[in-house]
This record gives C-alpha cells, sequence and structure tokens, in this order.
C-alpha cells in the first residue's frame, strides 16, 4: 500500500477551514469556528466538535446543538417491517393511517428519542404500513428518514461540490449557471496549470474559485471586475492554501479604455504616484457616496472644527493616522494594478472564460484581444439571444474559429432493481455557451471571406417546414 | 508544444492542428522537409509551419489558406485517428469535474480505447499528477503511448496492456479517482476500489446500456460505495442563421379604401422579415452512455 503512512492529519477538519455541510441533496458552506452557532436546515448547532475529525464525517445532533460524529454501525440498522402487501387496493388515503399524532412525535423528540427509533415508532403506529408493498415501504422509510435523521456531514469543499451547491441553494447568485455547463466552460476554454487565464464573471467567485482549483496554484488568473471592487466570496469557500492566492490577480474593467489606448499610468515613478494616488482617490468617490453621505460627513466635521479645540487635535491625529493608512492602501492598491497591468499588456493570455449578468459582447469583443492566438474561450449566458449577437459580431469581424454557441442537457436517473427511470423532475436550462478559438487577425484581408460557417439567407418557406 | 502546455512557435516535431474551414481540421505530425496536401494545395513544414506562431494564417500552394491552431485535448478529440468508439468533449467535461480532477491527482482509467480521455484527464492533472491507464488489447496500448509520446505528456501517464477485470490496475491504494469505460464495469468495481486512496475518492463509469448501470450500481453498494449518482448529458448545438420569412398580402387596408382619390397607391408587394435566430442541426447524438458517478468513503 502506496499509504501505509498514516497521513490522516491531512484530512481532519481544522478551526478556520472552510467546509461544506450536507444532509441529502443539501449543502451549506460555512467556516469551522468554535463556539459559533450555525443555522442549517432550519436547526442550529455548533461545529467545535467536528474539530479534529476526518472530512467526509457524518455527524448525529444531538440535544444542545452539540455534534457527535456518527457510528459506522449506525447505517446498517434498519426498521423492521413485519410483511408487506402486493398492491395498493386496500390502502385509502383518509388521514387516519398514523396514530401517533404532531404532540406525541415531538414528545418523542424531547424524550430524546434518535431518527432511527422514531422511525420505528411511526412505522409500528401505521395501520396501513404493512399493507404498503416493499417498494412503497422503502420509499416511506426514506422519505420519514429525511425528516427525522438528523445527521449532517462534512466535507472537504471542491468545484464540484460548491457548484451543486450554489445551484441549489442560491441559482440567482451565479446567474443560474448550472454545475454541468460550469464543467464544459473549464474544459472548452482548456484550463489547465502553468497558464494565464482572464475571468470576467459575477457568479458570486465560483467561476473564478473553479478556474482557480483547476490551474492548481500554477500560472497566473487576471480577474477582471466591474464596479467598486472583485466580488469573490465563493473564492473564499474554496479554502484554497495561501499560495494559491499569489496566483490570483485583478483588474478593474473600468481601467481597460485607458490600458488598451496606452494611457494607463501604473508606472512606479515618484513624481507620478501623487498623480496616480489622486486618480485613484477620485476612482473611489463613487463608492463612498454609495455607502452613504459624505456631505454629511462634511457638515459633521465642519461643526467639530469650530468649538471644541482638544477634541480639534485628536480628530486630526486621526485623521492624519487615516489619511496615512489610507496612503499605504492606495501604494498597495496602485501595486496590484501595475501588476495585473503588466499581466495584460503583453496580450497573450491562454485562455478567457466570461461568466456574467453584463452584456456579454462588449466585454467579450474588449477582452479578447487580450488572448494570444490559438487560444479557446468560452461565454456563459443565461439567455441565448446576447451570444447570438457576439456570435454574429465575431463572425463580421474575424480573429476566431470553432465558433459554436450551445447548451446541456441533463437528466439524473433513479437506478434500482427493476424500478430504473429518469428523476420525474430535471433542470429545464443550464444556460448557454458561446466558445471558439481565437487566430491571427490579418490588417490587410477582411477576414470571414469564406463563407462556409453560416449558409448564405435562405428563403425559407414557412408553409412547407413543419410536416 | 506540448498537450499540457501551450508554447507560442510551431517547432519541429510538433503535432499541429491545421483547420481548413467550419468543422474540418486534421492533424499534422510537423517535420522538417515533410509536406502535407490539404484541398488547398500543399504545406510546406520548414517554411510553412516551423518558427511560425499557433494561430497564424497559412496560404497553401494553390492560394488558399489554413489556420493552423495549438493543439489541446478538445481539439485532439475532434480530430483523432478512432481506435475505438470515442468520449467526446461534453462528457468528458462532466466526467473532470465530477471527478474532482486537478493537478496532482493520480487517476486510472480503462480501457484506454482510442485515448480522447486520456489526454484531457492528463491536461488537468499536470505537472504532479499521475495517470495509470489500463488497455486489454496490446496494440491499441502501444499506438497510444507513442502518441502520448509525440503529444509530449508521456511523463505523467503509465500504460498498461492488461485486463482490468482480471488484473486490475496495477497499483493499490494510490488514485484519488477511478474512470471506467469496459463492457462489463462491475466486474472492475473491487479492483477500482484497491486502486484508491484508504481516504476515499470518486469513480465513474460510463456506459451505454441501462442493464449494464444496474449491474454497476449494485456492485458499488456492495462494495460500500456511497452518494451513488446516474445521469446523462447531451449536447445541444444552436446553428446561428438569418433566416427570411415572408409576409402573406392581406388585401389593402379598409382605411385606404375609404379615400378612393388618394394619389399614391401603396405598391402591394410580397414583403418578407430577416430573423437572426438559431436552428437546430436536423439531427444529433441523442445518447451517449449513462455516466454513474460514486465516491468511495474512507475505509
Amino acid at each position: 500500500m502506496a499509504d501505509n503512512v498514516d497521513d490522516d492529519s491531512l484530512y481532519r477538519i481544522k478551526e478556520g477551514d472552510y467546509v461544506v455541510m450536507k444532509r441529502g441533496d443539501i449543502f451549506k458552506a460555512v467556516q469551522i469556528q468554535t463556539k459559533k452557532k450555525v443555522i442549517f436546515e432550519k436547526q442550529w448547532f455548533f461545529l467545535d466538535n467536528a474539530v479534529g475529525q476526518l472530512y467526509s464525517t457524518t455527524f448525529e445532533l444531538a440535544s444542545g446543538g452539540i455534534l457527535q460524529p456518527r457510528k459506522p454501525k449506525d447505517t446498517e440498522s434498519s426498521t423492521d417491517t413485519k410483511g408487506a402487501g402486493t398492491d395498493n387496493r386496500n390502502i385509502v388515503d383518509d388521514g387516519k393511517s398514523q396514530k401517533l399524532t404532531r404532540d406525541d412525535i415531538e414528545t418523542l423528540k424531547e424524550q430524546g428519542l434518535k431518527g432511527q427509533e422514531i422511525i420505528q415508532q411511526l412505522v409500528d403506529n401505521s395501520s396501513t404500513f404493512k399493507d404498503k408493498t416493499e417498494y412503497s415501504q422503502e420509499k416511506y422509510i426514506k422519505k420519514k428518514k429525511k425528516k427525522y435523521e438528523n445527521v449532517v456531514t462534512i466535507l472537504k469543499p471542491s468545484c464540484r461540490i460548491l457548484a451543486l451547491m450554489y445551484h441549489g441553494r442560491e441559482p440567482g447568485k451565479i446567474c443560474h449557471l448550472r454545475y454541468d455547463t460550469l464543467a464544459q466552460m473549464l474544459t472548452l476554454a482548456n484550463i489547465h496549470a502553468s497558464s494565464k487565464v482572464l475571468v470576467f464573471e459575477t457568479c458570486a467567485g465560483l467561476v473564478l474559485g473553479s478556474v482557480m482549483e483547476r490551474m492548481g496554484g500554477y500560472g497566473s488568473v487576471i480577474q477582471m471586475f466591474p464596479g467598486g471592487g472583485p466580488v469573490r466570496a465563493g473564492v473564499e469557500s474554496f479554502g484554497f492554501p495561501a499560495h494559491f492566492h499569489d496566483m490570483l490577480h485583478e483588474f478593474p474593467i473600468c481601467h481597460l479604455n485607458a490600458l488598451l489606448a496606452g494611457t494607463l499610468d501604473t508606472a512606479a515613478k515618484d513624481s507620478s504616484a501623487d498623480l496616480k494616488e489622486s486618480d485613484l482617490a477620485a476612482e473611489e468617490k463613487p463608492e463612498a457616496e454609495g455607502q452613504g453621505g459624505p456631505e454629511e460627513q462634511s457638515m459633521e466635521t465642519n461643526i467639530g472644527d469650530g468649538s471644541h479645540d482638544p477634541k480639534k487635535e485628536e480628530e486630526e491625529k486621526r485623521r492624519e493616522a487615516k489619511a496615512q493608512e489610507k496612503k499605504v492602501k492606495q501604494e498597495e492598491k496602485r501595486k496590484k494594478l501595475a501588476a495585473a497591468a503588466s499581466l495584460l499588456e503583453g496580450r497573450n493570455a491562454d485562455g478567457l472564460v466570461i461568466a456574467s449578468r453584463f452584456d456579454p459582447c462588449p466585454v467579450l469583443m474588449a477582452l479578447l484581444k487580450f488572448l494570444s492566438p490559438s487560444r479557446p474561450f468560452v461565454v456563459y449566458s443565461q439567455y441565448k439571444e446576447c451570444l447570438v449577437e457576439c456570435y454574429t459580431k465575431l463572425r463580421e469581424q474575424g480573429g476566431t474559429v470553432n465558433l459554436k454557441l450551445t447548451d446541456s442537457w441533463l437528466r439524473h436517473y433513479q437506478v434500482l432493481p427493476n424500478r430504473t427511470h429518469p428523476v420525474l423532475l430535471m433542470s429545464g436550462g443550464g444556460g448557454y455557451l458561446l466558445s471558439g478559438t481565437t487566430v491571427a487577425v490579418e490588417l490587410s484581408k477582411p477576414a470571414g471571406s469564406r463563407k462556409d460557417e453560416e449558409p448564405a439567407p435562405k428563403r425559407q418557406k414557412v408553409t412547407e417546414t413543419e410536416g | 508544444m506540448s498537450f499540457v502546455e501551450y508554447s507560442d512557435c510551431i517547432r519541429d516535431g510538433d503535432v499541429a492542428i491545421v483547420y481548413l474551414g467550419h468543422e474540418s481540421m486534421t492533424p499534422v505530425k510537423v517535420k522538417q522537409g515533410a509536406q502535407t496536401q490539404t484541398r488547398y494545395g500543399v504545406i510546406r513544414h520548414s517554411t510553412d509551419l516551423i518558427g511560425r506562431r499557433y494561430g497564424s494564417k497559412v496560404t497553401c500552394s494553390k492560394g488558399g489558406w489554413v489556420y493552423v491552431l495549438h493543439p489541446t485535448p478538445e481539439l485532439w478529440t475532434v480530430n483523432l485517428p478512432h481506435r475505438t468508439q470515442i468520449l467526446y468533449t461534453t462528457d468528458i467535461a462532466t466526467i473532470t469535474m465530477m471527478l474532482e480532477l486537478k493537478p496532482g491527482s493520480v487517476v486510472c482509467e480503462s480501457g484506454t480505447g482510442s485515448g480522447s480521455l486520456s489526454h484531457a484527464i492528463l491536461r488537468t492533472i499536470a505537472p504532479t499528477g499521475h495517470l495509470h491507464t489500463v488497455e486489454f488489447h496490446q496494440q491499441r496500448s502501444e499506438k497510444v503511448l507513442e502518441e502520448f509520446v509525440e503529444h509530449r505528456v508521456d511523463h505523467l501517464v503509465t500504460v498498461r496492456n492488461q485486463d482490468v477485470c482480471k488484473d486490475g490496475f496495477g497499483v493499490s491504494g494510490v488514485a484519488d479517482a477511478v474512470f471506467l469505460d469496459i463492457p462489463s464495469p462491475w466486474e472492475a468495481i473491487k479492483h477500482a476500489k484497491a486502486a484508491m486512496k484508504k481516504h476515499g475518492g470518486r469513480v465513474c463509469s460510463f456506459s451505454p446500456c441501462i442493464e449494464q448501470v444496474q449491474k454497476t450500481c449494485l456492485a458499488l453498494s456492495d462494495h460500500g460505495f456511497e452518494e451513488i449518482n446516474t445521469l446523462e448529458v447531451l449536447l445541444r448545438v444552436h446553428d446561428v442563421r438569418t433566416i427570411s420569412l415572408p409576409q402573406p398580402d392581406f388585401g389593402p387596408e379598409p382605411s385606404a379604401q375609404i379615400q378612393p382619390d388618394s394619389t399614391v397607391k401603396p405598391p402591394q408587394k410580397h414583403t418578407s422579415i430577416a430573423v437572426k435566430t438559431t436552428t437546430p442541426p436536423r439531427e444529433i447524438p441523442g445518447h451517449t452512455g449513462y455516466l454513474t458517478f460514486a465516491t468511495k468513503p474512507r475505509t
């Protein structure tokens, strides 16, 4: 065996770890903090007891919100069923089959009965259970298990788990990007270690984090972000080791025009540094306004200025310290901007991934300029029409080949002996993708002169099409 | 050039993808002095390819032009010589994510087949991972190894010519993920389990028939695998088209008839409108295979 050496320490849950809690098909990302109440599936508990346990351990919820690792044997214990019917001809839904009332069940719970025991009670007190078919009994127990078994499994986060989680819990936050669509994006964009990838996303950081996971800390990722600052709560949830963040750069999309025009000033020269700072300060203003009331603030300070001298001094000191802090921060920000700009300036990125709520066309056109020739790109949109627009524009301007507009169809199956069939509900759509490969642009000839990708508009005879 | 790392320029010994037009590409082994015939004429490797930048437009002898692309596992999938039925990008992408592959992953695969999935796995697990791939057909295993060498990924892969159902993967306790694409995957589940790390990992089985899936799922649960989940994923292509819809003539409008002395009579012309839309291809692959995933718990 290759891992005789017990290196379990790698797989143990530590304080401060980002983990994902799981019950059935429900996931929730959380950070392990001792003495902190977490709420999951309408229940609150503490994760203190998870610390030191192995990842993928299933815990039982005891009273007082205490987690207890479930003994492996518990999974084996089955409910005693005592015979079964052949069909449902004698089963009438009169709402009287269960003799236990809601209050009875609550009492059982208070007595500290485990989920398994409560289910046994429910079965014993059901007048119709023994008449149900074996399959129906199985289904009944499964349903009750979901309701009464208070278990939670703690998992190590991964792209798969977080994509499933976001899609299940907060699809609006990730522009309804379905997990299989995200999978297609990572593959179509050929995301791999030691490359330079541009990411523009408004999917809470899920797409960015997934790209980072696939790069394993090798290479560089430049997050092109809109607005005041990059949003990447989702990246935190991946719980990457610290060195992963060294490959992450960010560039505000509001400086893109300047960068393209060559007028973006990021030089570290002392003389220009001041200029740059004021520039950045100006840029920060709208943010402050958004937070509400620079005018109010200035009014307050005016009052303060007039009356109390000692207070004024203190205020001054505080302000100075703040200014100093701000200066340091701005210097850091400038350096970061310069680093990202220099990565972009080579215009030799290896991949481009766009997944946002913004109109993708202008974003794609602007960012494609930063790719080397013969590199893949992929654009996600919840809506097909904006990708049709991108496609049309790209066909007009050339510089890309292998353009493909797709979406994927995903169906899950129930696989049981003699009862295999597709799951009754399926996702109606997982969003659309436009993918392609860049090629060198020739300035002389208008590209795309060979009309082989889209045949000339044909007059479609409406009357003939549908038979 | 390597399938796991980009280069800017084409070098002697590279494998390049020549793009001839929509959905028409061909892989070319670049060799000093060699020539490749295309429908647009000859490409001379020494002058037309070597030293040129990937993505360049190359003019062929008959005046037509092509683009020369850097190979990627996805381009390889649509260009590779078929020796078996292969896995396509849609399934590959799903498998890669659901198996949680990333740089450093150790993966076992059987059968190797034509190497379509193998290349995609290698791309994702490089530079620190390893692929153990098992193929029971001797010639196929030799051919695919040749390709791994040509594609400069051989340092990341071990090819074994054996029957996975009888002899397993040739490794034990090392794999983070196992992929099975064999006729009777249920016979290989115990070997999959043995190949995997003690602390657990992910497994996937690809089968075209539901009967295979039934048996595999039973074997998986018998061997203690958890989170068993079967799914099917299909690609839907949308071809962008500008179509023209004719509008019928409804005859003159009543308002026009009220004023018989109106001088300008609108010309009754058959009009049509142009619509930018997408159409589905006439036929698409409607079934590739069922993907069954499961998690091996810590043992």
